[in-house]
Formats: structure tokens, sequence, C-alpha cells
């Protein structure tokens, strides 16, 4: 269940980023924009409780940023006026036309440097404090918020447009969206205070809504789905468990639901991705609520199907864990005896995998496997986990 | 908005050029050049002899300097330039794309700072 509180920080979180990308998209100036609807959201504070709440918040807030702004360049003679934003219609019919997209096309460019496209995605998108966004991507506050500011610095000096991108350029430029949404999600988050796993997942769906026709957008948006509806069931006890030993009973089906939504949706249009193929892989996982039992041949074949299209490191473990669990440990092993051994010398999941794998056959290569799986550990809840399964079979070598 | 492109090569990449090389190079910059001038988007451009060739002078510091060589010797070297003038940086980066010096080495896309000086 949504709760009030997130539903309404949610509202927030969406009128923020439209009233952001409406106030930038013309002048180009999203750090502008951004203290514009700052110093409005100060007025609302101080006028809102005398006055009371306006009719159509969102179109007061964007009037007042508006007229600050224009505050601002009057007295900056220097700048020729050319960003005028047009009125808000204050109807609470006529909708918000919403800017977002190109807004997240501007921090996706080319341009943009890869490692900084995810964090201006979540500030400017989605309100979310440089400090917050800096702790998550473990970098030091004041350097994330100076590369915040030299990004967008860099959009308004370089003009980098607000705009569709040609259906020429289309394809690239909306795969570049995903990953750096998909960054967002991907990244390790923290627990409790400062998890920015709601907001990546909400900016996820969010780019699904602006893109319903295309199905990796969706995809995207099913993957995120599946895995926040079983964030709870993930981590007990301050200790990682594994999707098949999950306690079905935390998992929250309304959003499992909504997940496979999407990927229905996301067929529906007939373009196979990357995206789909690991949310159909979750899919799979969260038809064992109503199996009980899990369908590991369908997801040895999705991993082959990712290999296919999408190799990585990830996928080829994953498929061997997979194939180890229907064909058995040994067919397991065979395909993780295929991975260039020097590419997965400092991956932890093909640890994790070849010890799982070898706790029959060989339990004493099985402990040494978990070693390293917990030594190139970072993730407290996951290190947590590997260490009892060492310990388990640690008792039995004795 | 005005876009400089700064165009750099490497120059060990043109040492086995033939003067038909050179010539073909030239008719391929004036066919660039007259596509700039057809979408009326041409501003300036030129061709600079060799890095090794340059001339570096400073009066920084209130004392003049004059030195033999670039500012910077690096692998690659401007060779020249080309000013134009388009809406936007996709627009710029559509025009770089089809500017020969893409294909030999590589181009700098800077914006001109002089509109938000005024």
């Amino acid at each position: 269940m949504t709760s009030p509180v997130r539903a309404a920080e949610d509202a927030a979180r969406a009128s923020y980023g439209k009233l952001v990308a409406m106030l930038a998209v013309r002048s180009g100036d999203i750090a502008a924009a951004e203290d514009a609807l700052a110093d409005a959201f100060v007025q609302a504070l101080r006028t809102w409780p005398e006055t009371g709440v306006p009719d159509r918040p969102d179109a007061w807030l964007l009037t007042t940023a508006r007229n600050r702004r224009i505050d601002v360049l009057r007295r900056d003679r220097r700048v020729t006026f050319t960003d005028e934003v047009p009125d808000m219609p204050m109807q609470a019919t006529q909708d918000f036309p919403d800017d977002r997209l190109k807004l997240l096309f501007v921090c996706a460019h080319p341009a943009i440097d890869k490692a900084i496209r995810t964090p201006l995605m979540l500030q400017t998108v989605l309100g979310v404090q440089a400090t917050d966004i800096a702790r998550v991507f473990q970098v030091a506050p004041a350097a994330m918020a100076q590369r915040l500011v030299r990004a967008k610095r860099k959009i308004r000096d370089a003009r980098i447009p607000f705009v569709r991108p040609d259906d020429a350029d289309l394809p690239p430029r909306i795969d570049a969206v995903l990953q750096a949404v998909y960054a967002a999600y991907a990244v390790d988050w923290q627990e409790g205070a400062g998890d920015l796993s709601h907001e990546a997942h909400f900016l996820a769906v969010t780019l699904a809504g602006l893109m319903p026709d295309v199905a990796e957008a969706l995809g995207l948006a099913a993957l995120i789905t599946f895995i926040e509806a079983r964030r709870e069931a993930a981590i007990q006890h301050g200790q990682y468990v594994p999707l098949p030993e999950q306690d079905m009973a935390l998992w929250n089906t309304q959003l499992i639901d909504r997940a496979a939504h999407f990927l229905t949706r996301a067929s529906a249009l007939g373009q196979m991705g990357r995206f789909q193929l690991e949310a159909a892989i979750q899919a799979v996982h969260a038809e064992r609520h109503v199996t009980r039992t899990t369908n590991w041949r369908a997801i040895s074949q999705l991993y082959a199907g990712l290999m296919q299209i999408a190799p990585s490191l990830g996928a080829a473990v994953g498929r061997a864990a997979a194939v180890g669990e229907d064909a058995g440990p040994a067919e397991g092993l065979a395909l993780l005896d295929q991975i260039d051994p020097s590419a997965v010398q400092d991956f932890q999941p093909y640890w994790a995998a070849r010890a799982h794998l070898l706790a029959h056959s060989d339990p004493q290569k099985s402990v040494a496997a978990y070693d390293r799986a917990i030594e190139l550990g970072t993730y407290q809840p996951a290190v947590a986990w590997l260490d009892a399964r060492r310990a388990k079979l640690r008792d039995r070598l004795d | 908005m005005r876009y400089t492109f700064l165009l750099y090569s490497d120059p060990a990449d043109f040492a086995d050029m033939t003067q038909d090389d050179w010539v073909q190079m030239k008719s391929v910059y004036g066919q660039y050049i007259g596509a700039l001038q057809a979408a009326g988007v041409f501003v300036d451009t030129d061709w600079l002899h060799p890095a090794d060739t340059a001339t570096t002078l400073s009066m920084k510091g209130g004392e003049k300097s004059v030195q033999d060589g670039p500012v910077a010797e690096t692998r690659e070297t401007l060779g020249g330039y080309f000013v134009i003038d388009v809406p936007d940086l996709d627009a710029a980066l559509k025009w770089a794309e089809q500017c020969p010096a893409a294909h030999a080495g590589k181009i700098e896309v800077r914006a001109s700072a002089m509109d938000s000086l005024g």
C-alpha cells in the first residue's frame, strides 16, 4: 500500500519536475529555474497559511517563480529578455504541458558526462538534494554539488536544446535516458534515511508515463517495480534474503500487479529488449506467489536470451545460477567456467554463485569461494548472508 | 549562437599524404564550406600551418616573452577552425559530424561567450 505521506511526496515531486522543466525549457537555464522555484516555495510558505492554499497550487507557484525570474532579469540588465514563460492556465481542467521528458533528454545528452547524468536527473526532475545524492553515490557533498553546477552551466552556455531529439537520433538518446534512470536504481542504496530507491522507482514510472510507446521504457518500469515490490522481503534482520527464500507474505502484491501490467503493455509493442527480459525474469520469480514453485527452466531460457541481446557479466553469472537450479550444480558450474577468469576476479556475484554451486560437491572449495565473495562485498546485508552460509558449511565440514 | 570548431589531429597521420591527396582534401573541404554557406550558417574558417611553426607570445606580468612552438606540446594539435552560426548545440554537433576534420581527428565544439557578456 502506498501511504498517504508517500502519495503526497510523490505529488510534490511530480509538480516540482514539471515546474522546473517548464521554467527551464525556454531559457535553457536549469539553475535559474530552480532558484526561482525555490523563491516561490518560500513565498508560498509565507503567504499560504494566511490566504489559504490556492485552487491551483502549481499554477500559483509557476506564476510566482516566473515573476521572480523576470525581477531578477530586470535587475540584471546585461541579460537579454528571452525567457518568457507562457501564462499558466488557471482553470483546474486544463493540464500542465509536461516538459519533463525534454528535461530528461537534456540530462542524458551525449554532451553531458555520463557519470553526472543520473545525479542531474534526480536533482532537476525530482528535486532531490545534492547532499542526499552525494551520500548515495559516495561522493563528497561539495564535489557532487560542484559537478551538478558545472553540468547545468554547460547545458546553459553550450545551449543544449530542450527538445525531443530527431527521429534519427532518437533510439540512442532514449537508450541514454533509460540507462541513466536504471543507474538511479542500481547504485548501492543504503537502508533507512537517505535511501533514494523510492525516488528512482518514481523516476522510472514517470519515464514510462512520458514514453508509453517505447517498450523498453515500460520494461524498465516493470523491472524496477518488481524489485521494489520485494524490497521489504529482501532484507530481514539486517540480512539479505535471496529471492527463492523470501517470505512471499512480505511481497507487495499491488506493486507486483502494477509491474506485470507494465510488462504486458511492453510486450504488446513487439520490441524486445534488455530491460523487458530482465523484468520477465523477475516476473517468473513473482509467479511463485501463485504456483508455489520457481520455474527455473523459464528463467534459464530468459537469461540465455539476455546473453544474446545484451551480454554482461551479471547475466552470465545469473544464467549459470539459474541453470544450476534447473539442471543441477554441475551444469551451472560448467557455465561459470566458460566465463573469462580475469573478468570475474573481482566480481562478487560470480564468487557467491560459485560458492553456492560447489556447496555439495566440494565444500572446501565452496568455503574458499565464500571467503572471496565476502572479501569483495560492499553491501552489508549481503555480506551478512554470505557469512551465515559459510558458517553453516563450516559446521558441516567439522 | 556562434559555435567554433577547433580542429585537432595528429600530424603523423598526414605524413604520407601525396600531392594528389592534398588536392583531394582541399576539394572535400571546399564542398563542406559550400554546404555551410548554402545553409546560411557559415561565418569563418582557416587552415593553419603545422603547430611546429607556431610562435607563442605572452605579456603576462608586464613582461614580454616570445617562444618558439605552440602553447602546449600535444600529440594532437590545432590545425584549423570553423565558426558557424546555428541555434543550438545539437545543430552544431550535426555540422561537426559532417566536417571532414572529424574523420581525420577530433573536433572541439565551443559556444561563443559573447552573448552572455553583453
